[in-house]
């Protein structure tokens, strides 16, 4: 790479709202001439903010999973269901395509966002060099893939809302269901304050 | 050609510069060093997204009026909606639950709609309405919140989670959630920000 001009060299900044590509304006009130939104060359305290929320996300991610997210009490006894044995009922009534869906939007889907945002920042704080392309990429997904770790609160919610036929059967929420919707919006959060600029900026660093 | 001469677009992803091509009607425009989409330009981009729009907001309204699934058990029927059974899980003392299930299927997505139709109508009309930036701006703060499609998944998987229980009758609500999905997710491709906010300022 020849000349790798970033809009930072060129003391520009492009707005996150509408595009717009204007000079970067001095002090922290700089706004897009525009739409108004705050403009910064690279999203303030970027990799502090994501460590943090990251550590909060993954010290839920265990009560998350093990504290039950329904409790179900009916003629034939009471019984307490986790996520995973949520997908080992799917599992064994049948519904096995239903069952690897769940599996893989409550287990895999937040385990993996967890793992991903942490190679991402290691790599960027390390001024790491390799694949940048693919780095990028694995950003994207992970921001595509997060909200899908939503359906469990989703599905205990409509159950809730539906069983509550006091003499057969009581579906209540459990404990987990909160720390699981926790752990979603901290991983959110945890995925939008990463700048994937940050990237490309140890790329050219180590050019010059 | 001098960098004055010819518009420029940096890369919200990289944050490389580089000239802004002649984009064809309906053509794309890559990142040259990392992929990202660029630019993208669909004819008529405010009045499609505008339209879609609109179709969404009246299934949204259907989807909330009408039940999204009922139980038949014994004589009994049970049904639910979503606003009903976001009140169900505050029943239960699962208020943040209950907060983040109403934020993610409703206010998000409503706001989504209302800040789009607020935008969009007037601009295809050659108006610029007031307080256009905060609308603009709320609306990209709320857009990531917003998961009718998980929502509707979420229903699929609490139906055969049920049928073993008792008669599952699926409600006209799962089908307008069904279609808001589509519909807003055809909204949000063919929404252009760059035309909108170009139509907004020729209007001023
Ligand atoms: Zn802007
Ligand atoms: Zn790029």
């Amino acid at each position: 790479m020849k000349d790798p001009a970033s809009t930072a060299r060129w003391h520009l900044a492009t707005c996150h709202g509408c595009g717009l590509l204007s000079r970067a304006g001095t002090g922290h009130a700089a706004r897009c001439p525009r739409c108004g939104t705050p403009l910064h060359a690279r999203k303030p305290e970027s990799i502090a903010r994501t460590w943090a929320l990251i550590v909060a996300a993954a010290i839920l991610y265990v009560p998350a999973n093990l504290l039950p997210i329904m409790e179900t009490s009916s003629l034939f006894g009471a019984q307490n269901d986790t996520i995973m044995s949520g997908v080992v009922y799917l599992w064994v009534s049948g519904s096995w395509h239903l069952a690897l869906v769940v599996f893989i939007a409550s287990i895999v889907v937040p385990m993996a966002k967890l793992i991903a945002l942490v190679i991402l920042v290691l790599s960027v704080q390390l001024r790491a060099r390799w694949q940048p392309v693919q780095r990028t990429r694995l950003y994207r997904l992970v921001e595509l893939v997060g909200r899908w770790s939503m359906l469990d609160v989703y599905v205990v919610t409509l159950l809730v809302a539906l069983v509550q036929l006091e003499a057969l059967a009581t579906i209540r929420p459990g404990p987990g269901a909160l720390a699981f919707g926790a752990v979603v919006v901290l991983t959110m959060f945890a995925a939008m304050s990463f700048d994937p600029r940050l990237i490309w900026d140890s790329m050219e660093k180590n050019d010059a | 050609m001098s960098l004055a001469e010819q518009p420029l677009v940096a890369c919200h992803d990289c944050d490389l510069l580089q000239r802004e091509p002649l984009l064809p009607q309906g053509g794309v425009v890559r990142c040259r060093r990392c992929g990202a989409t660029l630019l993208r330009s669909h004819p008529r981009s405010s009045e499609r997204a505008l339209a879609f729009t609109l179709g969404a907001l009246f299934l949204f309204i259907l989807a909330n009026v009408f039940p999204i699934v009922g139980l038949k058990l014994s004589g009994d029927y049970i049904q639910t909606n979503l606003l009903g059974a976001a009140q169900a899980m505050y029943d239960n003392d699962m208020r943040l639950v209950a907060g983040l299930v109403l934020i993610t299927t409703f206010a998000a997505p409503l706001a989504q709609m209302l800040a789009m139709t607020y935008l969009l109508l007037p601009a295809c009309l050659g108006r610029r309405p007031p307080q256009a930036r905060r609308v603009f701006r709320g609306m990209t703060l709320v857009q990531p919140w917003g998961m009718l499609e998980v929502f509707v998944l979420g229903i699929l998987v609490s139906l055969v989670k049920l049928a073993h229980l008792a008669a599952v009758v699926p409600g006209v609500a799962l089908w307008s959630f069904g279609g808001v999905m589509l519909l807003m997710a055809a909204a949000t491709a063919s929404f252009d920000a760059r035309d909108l906010w170009a139509r907004l300022e020729a209007a001023r």
